[in-house]
């Protein structure tokens, strides 16, 4: 029997050459993104941000009444109104908040929330109904609506390794890569390559056929116009030490290479803050600020930064009170975030979180988060927000 | 027209799971009908998963645990879920009640439920298993007594005076009549027919009479003092339900473009049959259509699917097993965590750049013990965290080769290429596919050639479909 390295290598697979195609590249240097193109930059924070904790109602007796043992204290937190500050750990978005650069968008959330992970950050994703079951996410539907003649996967990336629901549309799907250089890596992997070069289909009319080698085809030619276009890696080096940043640094240096990207979506997780709340929550909005900070310093130095608009949320906030453990459960109405120059009112945007008005312990939302999404399908990613969403909604002037 | 093996292939492969290298060359001396009737016949062994004896997380235990004695509890149960999950699929790569599994695997799709509970996901997995083609009245009416689904849909809130409509309303949006065919008020008020349905902590249906609302509802025109049998009774009587239950097997089993006169035939059996699930699927699978061209080969493999069936045409053992659990979560499909009340979206969900990557690469990646290129994604849920655990990247397996190498004869190397293809894939293989094969096939030996081609055909978008 055949070692098995040993027939790799003697296959003449293991030696394909790297594909280069020029009329391939040709094609994309036309689509390259103009400069009045806008940007999205989506910010997941996965498994449920205490929005209480993020942006505290220092003023609040109801709220100190509620946490005793984790709530953030008014001396520590970073002011930025009479009622609210931000949480302690988060210096660096207040510098970015004192420059004008930040919307906060209290009490977001939908009717009937759901306090399961999967199902509200499914109807985030999908933009449905609480009762409501769908196949794809609202920017995979941005998708298949830009798409007229030419459709291409990369106008929205995933930074990471799979691509989620949001991504993915009817006609079209996002594209998920962890970073150009590992993502060209993995379609030259010989079987991956030879399919895409030399692979092809008995019956072209064989429509999931026609699909699965198209999608072949697409992602090797996209991840060599993509790895081409950031070969030169920006010398921008003021990011910390952490994956977020490393990610955002990625997103950066994509735009600055001008590919026709027009969204990025990207995921900070281990929000389910149960247990020992403070140390857990802290790190982590520490590291989404700092990254999300060096982020906007980089778009600045590139002088791209008025054509990025970067929006982050949570599948749902948590409880009002906090639990035995230190920590709090799900809960349900939260913060939204939302970062650029072109902002129509910087700071806080609505009411603080109404605490003394709660929905079985849990904050009641006044803004339905698919009217951000209304208004920036409308005014940032110029579509159809109502083909996009599925029904309409009135915007919240956001953009 | 297909051959005699791709129809046989194909029953097995719709029916199952795929038919074992070593069954094909018997197999292909006995005509269609009689596969079909030892599938049936293979079928009625009747074996529940048994990995758990009672319930592990018994209110009265998680009260007297404390502290730490929860995180550990929390812990164990995960470890729980994983071991059932390998359970289950591993039964579907070995067991000879295939089809019994297979219509499991449906059903535990169409009855979409996630509990942290694995005693409870294993109480519902087998009693989908014991009522999986037995009545649709029955099993309807067991799901809607199990426990993990009153947990999941609520219905253990669902009380006189403040009814909680989550189980009604999927009970008929997605379990039998489908949109369209019942109103508003009808959810209201078969919400209030199943007041007072619960469990125990043995996980045990409970009538709580003093939850019930027994007064008179009006449901579907007709009033009386409705219980919660009498709704499933009502919406079997509805011919709609026969006609939403055929089309969703027609479009899993044979093929998702649906044929209205087909369906209308097959409907009106099953509901003249009392919906008997076993008649409705030998009525399939001994149909001419079930075996014509454009229904062979057009099924984009369900990870589930995908992954059971290498495992059975390879013979393919892992070590350690969870790297199956890795494959599952980044192929987007695990067992007993569906991702919401609708089940797993199939077709052309399945594939986007990323998991296609992922089934491009996966067969050479199990023979070269290497890394896949990629990571799982973090929810931020600590129930699922474990699936995304690196360690479980390298994936390590072991085929049997045998059954493999007899099946590619001794002859040329494009002969061997022209039996195993026939073998592996339901459709044809382009010249250009057989070119770019044999022009890598290592010459060294027959062992090595016969490896590399099966590998190569497996990691063709060819080898996707079913």
């Amino acid at each position: 029997m055949a070692s098995r390295r040993e027939f790799i290598h003697q296959s003449s697979l293991a030696v394909v050459g790297t594909m280069l195609a020029p009329a391939f590249l040709k094609v994309f240097e036309k689509n390259l993104l103009q400069p009045d193109d806008k940007i999205l930059v989506v910010i997941q924070l996965s498994g449920g941000n205490d929005g209480l904790n993020t942006v505290v109602p220092f003023r609040n007796d109801i709220y100190y009444s509620k946490r005793q043992n984790i709530a953030i204290a008014a001396g520590e937190a970073l002011k930025i109104s009479d009622e609210l500050a931000l949480n302690p750990a988060m210096e660096k978005f207040r510098r970015l908040y004192d420059e004008g650069w930040v919307s906060i968008v209290n009490s977001v959330g939908y009717p009937n929330p759901d306090r399961s992970h999967f199902r509200s950050m499914d109807i985030w994703h999908t933009a449905s109904h609480a009762n409501e079951y769908l196949n794809t996410g609202w920017l995979g539907r941005y998708l298949d609506a830009q798409c007229t003649d030419t459709c291409h996967a990369y106008r929205a990336i995933e930074i990471d390794d799979t691509l989620s629901l949001v991504l993915k549309g009817a006609k079209l799907k996002g594209l998920a890569l962890q970073d150009p250089q590992k993502f060209y890596q993995a379609v030259h992997s010989p079987i991956y390559e030879s399919i895409a070069r030399f692979g092809k289909p008995a019956d072209p009319t064989n429509e999931h056929i026609a699909y699965l080698y198209k999608t072949i085809a697409e992602t090797s030619s996209s991840a060599d116009y993509i790895y081409q276009k950031t070969k030169v890696s920006s010398s921008y080096a003021e990011y910390p030490n952490s994956q977020l940043a490393r990610r955002l640094k990625t997103v950066a240096e994509l735009i600055q290479s001008g590919v026709q990207t027009r969204v990025y979506y990207l995921s900070l997780s281990g929000f389910d803050t149960h247990v020992r709340q403070i140390p857990q929550q802290n790190r982590l909005l520490s590291e989404y600020s700092e990254a999300i900070y060096a982020f906007v310093q980089h778009l600045r130095t590139i002088g791209k930064h008025q054509q990025v608009a970067i929006l982050t949320f949570s599948e749902f906030g948590r409880r009002v009170a906090q639990n035995a453990s230190n920590g709090t459960d799900h809960g349900a109405a939260n913060c939204v975030f939302l970062i650029g120059t072109q902002l129509k009112k910087s700071g806080i945007v609505n009411a603080a979180p109404d605490l003394s008005d709660l929905d079985d312990g849990d904050l009641k939302h006044r803004i339905d988060f698919r009217s951000i999404y209304a208004n920036l399908v409308e005014n940032w990613l110029q579509a159809d927000p109502t083909a996009v969403l599925g029904r309409r909604f009135e915007p919240l002037s956001l953009l | 027209m297909p051959t005699h093996q791709h129809q046989l292939q194909h029953l097995y492969l719709r029916a199952g799971f795929g038919i074992a290298p070593q069954d094909l060359v018997a197999g292909l001396k006995m005509p269609l009908q009689e596969h079909v009737e030892r599938l049936f016949a293979e079928s009625q062994v009747i074996s529940p998963l048994s990995l758990l004896k009672d319930n592990e997380l018994k209110l009265i235990k998680i009260l007297l645990a404390g502290q730490e004695g929860r995180s550990e509890m929390v812990a164990e149960a995960l470890n729980r879920g994983r071991e059932l999950n390998l359970l289950w699929l591993n039964r579907m790569a070995t067991n000879t009640a295939t089809l019994r599994e297979k219509m499991t695997l449906f059903w535990h799709g169409h009855f979409a439920t996630r509990t942290f509970n694995a005693f409870f996901a294993q109480l519902q997995n087998n009693l989908i298993r014991e009522k999986a083609l037995s009545k649709f009245g029955d099993l309807l009416l067991s799901v809607s007594k199990d426990a993990a689904m009153l947990q999941f849909l609520n219905n253990q809130q669902n009380r006189k005076g403040s009814p909680n409509e989550n189980f009604a309303r999927e009970l008929m949006e997605l379990f039998t009549l489908g949109r369209g065919n019942y109103t508003e008020s009808d959810v209201k008020e078969a919400a209030r027919a199943f007041t007072g349905w619960g469990f125990n902590q043995q996980g045990e249906f409970v009538f709580r009479r003093f939850f019930h609302d027994a007064d008179e509802k009006i449901f579907m025109g007709k009033s009386g003092n409705w219980g919660g049998e009498d709704i499933i009774r009502m919406i079997l009587e509805k011919r709609e339900t026969a006609w939403f239950i055929t089309q969703k097997i027609y479009r899993h089993f044979v093929n998702e473009k649906i044929d209205t006169e087909i369906i209308s035939e097959l409907a009106k059996h099953f509901y003249e049959s009392e919906y008997d699930i076993a008649k409705l699927m030998k009525k399939m699978f001994t149909a001419d259509w079930f075996y014509a061209p454009h229904n062979i080969g057009c099924r984009i493999k369900a990870p589930v699917e995908y992954i059971t069936m290498f495992r059975r045409q390879f013979g393919m053992q892992f070590e350690p097993e969870h790297a199956l659990l890795f494959l599952q979560k980044l192929l987007g499909q695990i067992l007993f965590y569906p991702p919401n009340v609708a089940g797993w979206a199939e077709g052309q969900n399945w594939i986007d750049s990323s998991t296609l990557m992922i089934r491009t690469l996966m067969p050479f990646a199990t023979w070269r013990e290497i890394e896949l290129p990629v990571e799982p994604k973090e929810e931020g849920d600590v129930n699922t965290a474990f699936l995304a655990q690196r360690g479980f990247r390298k994936l390590k397996a072991t085929a049997n080769w045998q059954p493999l190498l007899t099946l590619a004869g001794n002859g040329s190397e494009r002969d061997m290429l022209e039996k195993l293809a026939s073998y592996l894939l339901q459709t044809e293989l382009s010249d250009a596919n057989q070119r770019l094969i044999l022009q890598n096939t290592p010459r060294h030996s027959r062992e090595a050639a016969v490896q590399f081609i099966s590998l190569a055909l497996a990691s063709l978008p060819e080898y996707q479909l079913c």
